[in-house]
Order: C-alpha cells, then sequence, then structure tokens
C-alpha cells in the first residue's frame, strides 16, 4: 500500500497546498487502492475515474495560479449512492433506479466541488437507507474491512468500509436512525450526525424526511470537523435548513479539552442485549473522560427505552409516502407496460421488481400506521412519544454538557445472521434512533476493540441541537487519549488487504 | 395475530406493488412480529403530550416567485421509461370502453 492512503486528510490537505504532492497524484493513488481491494470489500456500487481526476487538475490548476485553496482542497471523498450527482449513475442501492443518471447535483455535491473535495464515486448502501448491514443493496452485501465475512454497519456501509480500509479518508454518509454512526462504530471509523438541518437535504433522496441527515464520516475528529464545516450551512432549496451560522465544529476539534465539562452516561442505554466487550470498552471510556477531568454522572432518560418502536412507526410512515415517487413513469424501471395493461397494473409490477424486501416491508407497515382507524393508535402515538423523547434530551442538557452511550449494542455481526430477522437487525439502532427523534447532534467515536471477538467497538457522544461543536470537542479529546494509550490509531490494528 | 394474510394483501395494493403468494404468507408473518413490537408505543401515557412532527420548529418558508434556470426538455425526458412528443408516455389511465 502507498503511504499516502494513510495519510489524514487535513495532511493531504495541507501537502497539496504546500506544493509537496498534486492533486491528481493523490486522486490516482486512492484509484489505484480502489482498484487493489475494492473487489473483495465491495465499497463502491461506481468509481468516477473520469470526474474525480477532472475535479484533481482543478484543484491543481488553481493551486498553479496562486488562488486561495479551501481546507480540504484536493482531498479524495467517497459519496453514499443517495446523492444525485449530475450525470453520475444514483442508484440508492436499489433496482429501481439502475442506470439513472440525475438531470442536476445535489447541495451537498455542489459544496463539495466548490470546496476543490474530490468525490471518486458512489458507494454502497442499504436499499434507500433501509438497514444497518448493507445486506440490502440489490447489487450485494459491502464487507467490513476487520473481517470480510462481517457486516459494514447500514446503512451507509460502502462509505464506512471505503474510509476503513484505505480507499478514501473521507466519506460523507446519511443518518435516518443511525446509519452514519452504526456504521462508523463497527469499522472503527469517526462518523457524525450532525443536528438535524445542519446540513442540506437537495438532492438526498428522501426515507424519512423528518430525520434524514447528511454528515461525514473520516479516520480522524478533525478531519470530520473540515467535512462537516464544507456541507454545512443554510440552503434555501431546503425548507427545513436552519438558517443559522454552522457550529464551529473543527475549532472544537481543536480545543480537545474536557476539563470542567459535565457528561451524563445514560442509564437507559446497557444492560440486557448488550455485549459484554461492548460495555467493557465504553466503561473504560467514561473513567478515562473523568481522568481527562470531565464530571460525570449518571442520567436518566426514561422514554428511550420506546425510542425503537416509535421509530419503526415514524420512519416506515414517512417512506411510504416519499418512496411513492417510484412509479415508473417518468424515470428509473418500468416493467409490463405491453399496451394491455393498465397505469396502475404496470406501477405495481415494476414497483414489486423494482424494490427489495425491506423497502416493501416498510411500504406497507407506513401504510398501516397510517390507514384511517390505525393512524391515533401507531403514528399519532409515535409523534407523541417523540415529544417525550425531546424533553427527556432537554431535561438531561439541564444538568451535562453531553450525553454519552455505546453506540452499538454490539460489534458487527456476520454476514446473513440477521437478514430473515427484521426485528433483530433493528436492534442495531437502539441507542442512535433518540437523536434522530430528537434533532441533537451525536458522533460515533473508536473507543477500542471488544476483548471477546477483536472488533472496533464506538462511543456515541450526544450534544444539544445546534451545540455540535462540543461532540467533536469530547471526540477530540477521547482520541488523542487513547491513541497516547494504545501508541497507534486503532485502524492500524485492522488486517492488511 | 395483529395483521391477517389478508390485510397484507390490501395494504399491498393500496401500496402498489404486486405481491405473489409467496410473499403474502412471508410478509404477513414478518409484520405481525414487528407490528406487535411497536406497538409498545402505546404503553406511554401521553393523553396531554402534543406530537411532534419535526425536530425543527417550521412555519412556511417562502421564496419570491421570480423565474429562474430549469431544466430543459430535453433533460426532463432523458430518463423517462418512455417518451413522445416531448411528453412522457405512460399506459392507459382510463378503462377501455
Amino acid at each position: 500500500m502507498t503511504e499516502l492512503t494513510r495519510l489524514s486528510a487535513s495532511e493531504i490537505a495541507a501537502a497539496i497546498a504546500s506544493g509537496e504532492i498534486s492533486a491528481v497524484e493523490v486522486a490516482q493513488v486512492h484509484l489505484d487502492r480502489i482498484a487493489a481491494v475494492n473487489e473483495r470489500v465491495h465499497a463502491f456500487l461506481h468509481v468516477d475515474r473520469e470526474g474525480a481526476l477532472a475535479a484533481a487538475r482543478v484543484v491543481d490548476a488553481k493551486r498553479a495560479n496562486g488562488e486561495r485553496l479551501s481546507s480540504l482542497a484536493g482531498v479524495p471523498l467517497a459519496l453514499k449512492d443517495v446523492f444525485v450527482q449530475k450525470g453520475v449513475p444514483t442508484t440508492c442501492g436499489s433496482r429501481i433506479l439502475e442506470g439513472w443518471r440525475p438531470p442536476f447535483d445535489s447541495t451537498v455535491v455542489r459544496r463539495l466541488r466548490d470546496a476543490g473535495v474530490v468525490v471518486l464515486g458512489k458507494t454502497n448502501m442499504d436499499e434507500f437507507a433501509m438497514g444497518s448491514s448493507t445486506e440490502n443493496s440489490a447489487y450485494g452485501p459491502t464487507r467490513n474491512p476487520w473481517d470480510l465475512g462481517r457486516i459494514p454497519g447500514g446503512s451507509s456501509g460502502g462509505s464506512s468500509a471505503a474510509v476503513s480500509s484505505y480507499q478514501a479518508p473521507l466519506g460523507i454518509g446519511t443518518d435516518t436512525g443511525g446509519s452514519i454512526r452504526q456504521p462508523a462504530a463497527v469499522t472503527g471509523v469517526v462518523g457524525v450526525k450532525p443536528t438535524y438541518g445542519g446540513v442540506s437535504r437537495y438532492g438526498l433522496v428522501a426515507f424519512s424526511s423528518s430525520l434524514d441527515q447528511a454528515g461525514p464520516l473520516a479516520r480522524t475528529v478533525l478531519d470530520a470537523a473540515l467535512l462537516h464545516e464544507v456541507i454545512a450551512g443554510h440552503d434555501p432549496l431546503d425548507s427545513t435548513s436552519i438558517d443559522a451560522p454552522v457550529p464551529p465544529v473543527a475549532e472544537g476539534a481543536r480545543i480537545a479539552d474536557v476539563s470542567g465539562l459535565r457528561v451524563g452516561v445514560v442509564k437507559e442505554l446497557s444492560g440486557e442485549g448488550y455485549q459484554a466487550g461492548v460495555e467493557q470498552r465504553f466503561r473504560e471510556a467514561v473513567e478515562l473522560l473523568a481522568k481527562l477531568g470531565a464530571d460525570v454522572i449518571e442520567v436518566s432518560c426514561p422514554h428511550f427505552v420506546y425510542a425503537l418502536p416509535a421509530y419503526y412507526l415514524i420512519a416506515p410512515s414517512e417512506c411510504s409516502s416519499n418512496l411513492a415517487r417510484f412509479d415508473g413513469m417518468r424515470y428509473g424501471l418500468r416493467v409490463g407496460d405491453d399496451g394491455t395493461r393498465s397505469t396502475e397494473e404496470v406501477m405495481a409490477l415494476t414497483r414489486a421488481a423494482g424494490f427489495g424486501p425491506e423497502v416493501k416491508r416498510r411500504i406497507m407497515l407506513g401504510t398501516y400506521a397510517l390507514s384511517s382507524g390505525y393512524y391515533d393508535a401507531y403514528y399519532g402515538q409515535a409523534q407523541k412519544v417523540r415529544t417525550l423523547i425531546t424533553r427527556d434530551f432537554d431535561r438531561a442538557f439541564e444538568s451535562v454538557d453531553v450525553l454519552v452511550s455505546p453506540t452499538t449494542p454490539t460489534t458487527a455481526f456476520t454476514i446473513g445472521e440477521r437478514v430473515d430477522d427484521p426485528m433483530a437487525m433493528y436492534l442495531a439502532d437502539l441507542c442512535t434512533i433518540p437523536a434522530n427523534l430528537a434533532g441533537n447532534a451525536a458522533m460515533s467515536l473508536p473507543c477500542g476493540l471488544a476483548p471477546e471477538d477483536g472488533l472496533p467497538v464506538g462511543l456515541q457522544i450526544m450534544a444539544p441541537t445546534l451545540a455540535d461543536e462540543r461532540v467533536y470537542r469530547v471526540g477530540a479529546a477521547v482520541e488523542a487519549a487513547l491513541r497516547d494509550v494504545w501508541g497507534h490509531p486503532l485502524l492500524e490494528e485492522a488486517p492488511s488487504l | 395475530m395483529a395483521i391477517t394474510r389478508a390485510e397484507v394483501g390490501h395494504l399491498a395494493r393500496l401500496a402498489r406493488i404486486d405481491l405473489g403468494e409467496e410473499e403474502l404468507d412471508h410478509f404477513a408473518t414478518q409484520l405481525d412480529v414487528i407490528i406487535g413490537a411497536v406497538a409498545r408505543v402505546a404503553e406511554v401515557a401521553a393523553d396531554d403530550i402534543p406530537p411532534t412532527s419535526h425536530s425543527v420548529p417550521l412555519t412556511n418558508v417562502l421564496r419570491d416567485d421570480e423565474v429562474g434556470p430549469c431544466l430543459s426538455h430535453e433533460e426532463v425526458l432523458a430518463a423517462a421509461p418512455a417518451a413522445e412528443d416531448g411528453r412522457f408516455r405512460v399506459p392507459r389511465i382510463l378503462d377501455e370502453e
């Protein structure tokens, strides 16, 4: 492996800015790495070789002209295939969009381009972001670089696997119920769900609009913060975009100090169902926080135990409405249009052929939850529980600055283990869902390997709405302290591919 | 039993998904388990609690009605499964006489 692929994004950007290396060289080295390992990992669905090299040439030309470069200019990135990019295949991991080339750019893509970030290609995902393992992709699962027989998390598993296998220093994912944080946790990288409304959803193919949020994946906390700053900010094209300054997340990552900070351990996010090694590494991380000068207290968020059931009513309800647009009439797959069938019959055949089992399950679950007669008992009640979960957070943040928990109850499970048991699959999101329902910021940070299986464990750090800089501040402090303990970044313990 | 096979068939028709017999059986069993689990939200006493639809307080977001650049006919129809005379061609919508 070339050393260049081991550098952090900020190191790469500095080397390009100083003229030590060119952006084209950096892009080429990463394209070579993809060519060498992607067949085994299956992180990328589409590699945009020409587009990446062209974007890199633009950065090199700017530097040659003496123009000021952005903080991540020339740094390669793996983009989840749920963002539209003009002229580049966008599938959302679904057959129904196979071969579709969007006619416009998402805001995230536009901001990446404006910042000179080099998009290497589109990464694999659970179909329409529904899942926790990438096994729901119509194009086959992605594999965890720590153990190719295991899942890389989901739904942003392609991006987490690309970053953890050194195919890209940066990745973008989306997090509706944990789909950035859970993949980050099980592959040993940093993943952040910004405050809802912090990053524009324009051109992000919708799954559950009131929960979907884009965010960064990276190998260091500072890199995640720099990417966060590139993609965040108000966008008039997204009516839920927050019209407020972007939280100073890079500053938070550089402060990296927790002395005097009040850290709350969520009582409800532990116990039965949590793997022993996960709890052990989590406890050690909490002890480390105390040693670094944080005031650690236990807090109770009594309604968090209802977050999972509420989520699996709200998200499917919104999905059943959002996915109605895939009707085979204007773009994408059309099946059974033989001249005799009606539009309605063609739609039903198209959707039966184009959607996989999990998407069908969730559409029907949402249709059920929204049916007259059931609406109040299911969807309406779930929205009330959402209010109570938000109040739990509000009350907790009156006495602490951040909350912590494990990111996931277990380490990466094996491919195939949970595919026929949807409820077991849903449990992977147990700790991450509350922050989606309340909308506040949360990070997953690698905090060690579980002794029983040698697989990465994630520490989840949650901050109040629009206080995203706090998760970076705490994350960077823990990251630096753990690095001192280990003598190297955790990822260096992963088997080489 | 929270949900029957016949109800799943009805949901599939509402959602415009043409499910086979085997799929209906499979989904009925799974949806029954899932609905049984999510029904736990009923345990929460929440009669006087207002619902939350969004974590961000939303009012209508409006902009001036100004003509801006948009996609051309060709760009819009480029991805259509079938197009004719500058329009999307769709299967018949009305029943035959």
